[in-house]
């Protein structure tokens, strides 16, 4: 096994209290899996990203352990968890368009942080000019500052740069959203390429786009209010899924051939509900169809079938 | 690069002649006749060698001439270094005059200038990451900055001055020294070079210490240095980075601030009693002497436009997104 994540729990401190983010998850991804997470915002995808790989200022590890190839990762220790960042587990961020120091040539800063991690630039020079041809770009990006790159180019840079060291763990936080079709599509082909070729062990991509991750991702995980929901393979939740919630997100897409004159696109009532102070019990239950009295109690997260699993006690 | 110099020096050519002319023209504006002034000094009586005078003195200053002529004169002398003559000290060249007060101004200007904004913007950057400090240096750099030169200036002048007699309070030497290469005179020069130096450091310093740590802890929240720590570089490289690019707005500043420094060196030089062009500003205004006046001004433009186009290039060479002529990407 890859990464194991048990009973993790990551609040954000406001000031009028915790935000319970991430309330207790626990998972697990296999060697070259490519796990997607899909879920609405605020479900705490993004938190659950940052929280394998750096905290930020405002987050509270609470509680729960991450393991990455059976050894324990010092999450809530910024200083500890550098040794493991970028080596093991490294990250494409939401914000690749400007993830690079506009005032310094690309090749400089992969330098300056190959230096940062004692790797010397030149011995790693042949496969980084290697891995940009594989992604279509021109070795001379490196002497360029990323104000010359399209924003295409520069999701491309960063998805090298991010897996040179060939981490054991690569998180990919809304990789395709800032793109237009034709651009998230190439990434997307990148993100499989370089899980085939060895780059990058395994893979954790978190989007809100489900249709992206229908191309990516072997498995999906389907996050709701700091909990999860439903892990299973991809096409299975897509075409079969179990909890009510992600019968709902998937019955919210629109199909190819449907047509929306006469049908209404259904979209799931109500909002999710405060981290603040959230509900006991199931977090789904205000807006759940099949909710009952059980629904008070929090449904376990246990396997149904082979590679799936599901939280609701209507499911069994 | 090449387009980007060019159209730089046509800007401060056209800047140079504006200023320029505005300069020969603001001193003929002012009330007040210079030449009745010199023959007043004389105190005769009689009228024929009033008028004799007046004569004199209008053809020796070219005023007799009408405006147009005297404009064309004034840039043609100009070209040949001649600056006219000093009313307030005639004969005295106003070139040799100004000149001789050069070296004062540029002497607490150019250390102030320079010294304040390395010394600021080291103390801002090291604020941002220390608390201790920046409980400390932010009020005081507030309070620093909110003076006005000369209210700052007068305060050292009563503290370190009057009160504690580390430092002489007025002029650029002993009045007593003949200026000369010796180590006495060395020495002298540098005691009353410091109340000056201090005042006009002072006062910028909190400004660059303020804008620095504003920036850097700016620089430190973007996406850059968040990706720079989450793939596990150390604080040094992601600090040194956002040194960097925190500097370019400051250097900036610099360009902006380099005539409101200006302005406060000539303040502060009033103050003292500073040989420098401050003093000699003042004393062309009150004695009316436009020709000293306009050659002080002079050389303060000439030295702010300098000044501004050497930190124009210097910006160009430190930032890339303002360089002309990138190639942009194509794949």
């Amino acid at each position: 096994m890859s990464l194991s994540v048990t009973d993790l729990r990551v609040h954000y401190r406001t000031l009028r209290g915790d935000v319970k983010a991430l309330d207790g998850v626990t998972f697990e991804v296999a060697d070259g899996e490519i796990m997607g997470i899909a879920g609405e915002s605020g479900c705490g995808k993004t938190t659950l990203g940052k929280a394998l790989i750096r905290l930020d200022t405002r987050m509270k590890h609470a509680g729960g352990t991450v393991a990455l190839d059976g050894e324990k990762l010092p999450i809530a220790d910024d200083g500890a968890m550098r040794r493991h960042r970028y080596r093991e587990v490294s990250l494409i961020p939401q914000y690749a368009m400007s993830a690079m120091n506009p005032t310094r040539k690309i090749g400089r800063m992969i330098r300056d942080l190959l230096a940062a991690h004692n790797v010397r630039y030149a011995d790693v020079l042949p496969e980084l000019e290697r891995r940009l041809k594989l992604v279509g770009l021109d070795i001379d990006v490196l002497k360029r500052y990323p104000i010359e790159l399209s924003g295409g180019m520069k999701q491309r840079v960063v998805l090298v740069l991010s897996t040179l060291l060939n981490p054991s763990l690569l998180i990919g936080d809304e990789v395709t959203s800032a793109l237009d079709v034709s651009s998230q599509k190439a990434v997307a082909r990148a993100l499989v390429e370089f899980r085939d070729h060895g780059f990058v062990r395994s893979m954790i991509v978190i989007t809100h786009d489900i249709s992206v991750l229908f191309q990516v991702a072997d498995t999906i995980l389907v996050m709701y209010a700091g909990h999860l929901a439903e892990k299973a393979p991809a096409r299975t939740i897509i075409d079969e899924p179990l909890h009510p919630y992600t019968k709902m997100l998937i019955g919210a897409l629109p199909k190819v051939g449907d047509r929306y004159e006469e049908q209404q696109l259904e979209g799931i009532e109500g909002r999710p509900p405060s981290l603040l102070d959230p509900p006991a019990g199931c977090r789904f239950r205000a807006r759940c169809p099949l909710a009952h009295d059980r629904c008070a109690e929090a449904p376990p997260f246990r396997e149904v079938a082979e590679g799936h699993q599901v939280a609701c006690w209507a499911v069994s | 690069m090449r387009g980007y110099l060019a159209r730089k020096t046509v800007i401060y050519g056209l800047t140079f002649v504006v200023a320029v002319t505005l300069n020969w023209l603001i001193p003929r504006l002012m009330p007040g006749d210079p030449v009745q002034r010199m023959v007043a000094r004389a105190a005769v009586q009689h009228p024929e060698t009033i008028a004799a005078m007046t004569a004199y003195y209008e053809q020796t200053f070219g005023l007799d001439l009408p405006l147009w002529q005297q404009y064309l004169n004034y840039w043609a002398a100009l070209f040949r270094g001649d600056l006219g003559t000093s009313v307030w000290l005639f004969p005295a060249p106003v070139a040799q005059v100004v000149l001789d007060a050069v070296p004062y101004t540029l002497g607490i200007m150019i250390p102030a200038i320079l010294l304040s904004f390395v010394v600021g913007n080291s103390v801002g950057a090291m604020a941002a990451r220390s608390r201790w400090l920046d409980n400390v240096a932010l009020p005081v750099g507030y309070l620093v900055t909110a003076m006005p030169y000369m209210w700052l200036a007068i305060l050292l002048a009563w503290g370190l001055g009057v009160a504690l007699g580390w430092f002489p309070v007025a002029g650029g030497y002993d009045f007593g020294m003949v200026p000369q290469w010796s180590w006495a005179f060395a020495g002298d020069l540098l005691q009353h070079w410091v109340l000056p130096f201090l005042s006009l450091f002072l006062v910028s310093l909190g400004g660059w210490a303020i804008g620095m740590r504003n920036l850097i802890i700016y620089e430190l929240e973007s996406d850059y240095a968040n990706y720079l720590s989450a793939l596990g570089a150390p604080k040094r490289l992601v600090r040194q980075y956002a040194f960097r690019n925190a500097m370019l707005p400051q250097i900036t500043g610099l360009a902006l601030q380099l005539g409101t420094i200006l302005g406060g060196a000539l303040v502060t030089e009033i103050v003292f009693a500073y040989p420098g062009l401050g003093k000699l500003v003042l004393s062309a205004i009150q004695n009316q002497d436009f020709f000293l006046l306009q050659g002080t001004l002079l050389f303060v433009v000439i030295g702010v436009l300098l000044a501004n186009f050497v930190i124009d290039i210097v910006y160009v060479l430190v930032d890339p997104r303002t360089r002309t002529g990138l190639t942009g990407g194509t794949s």
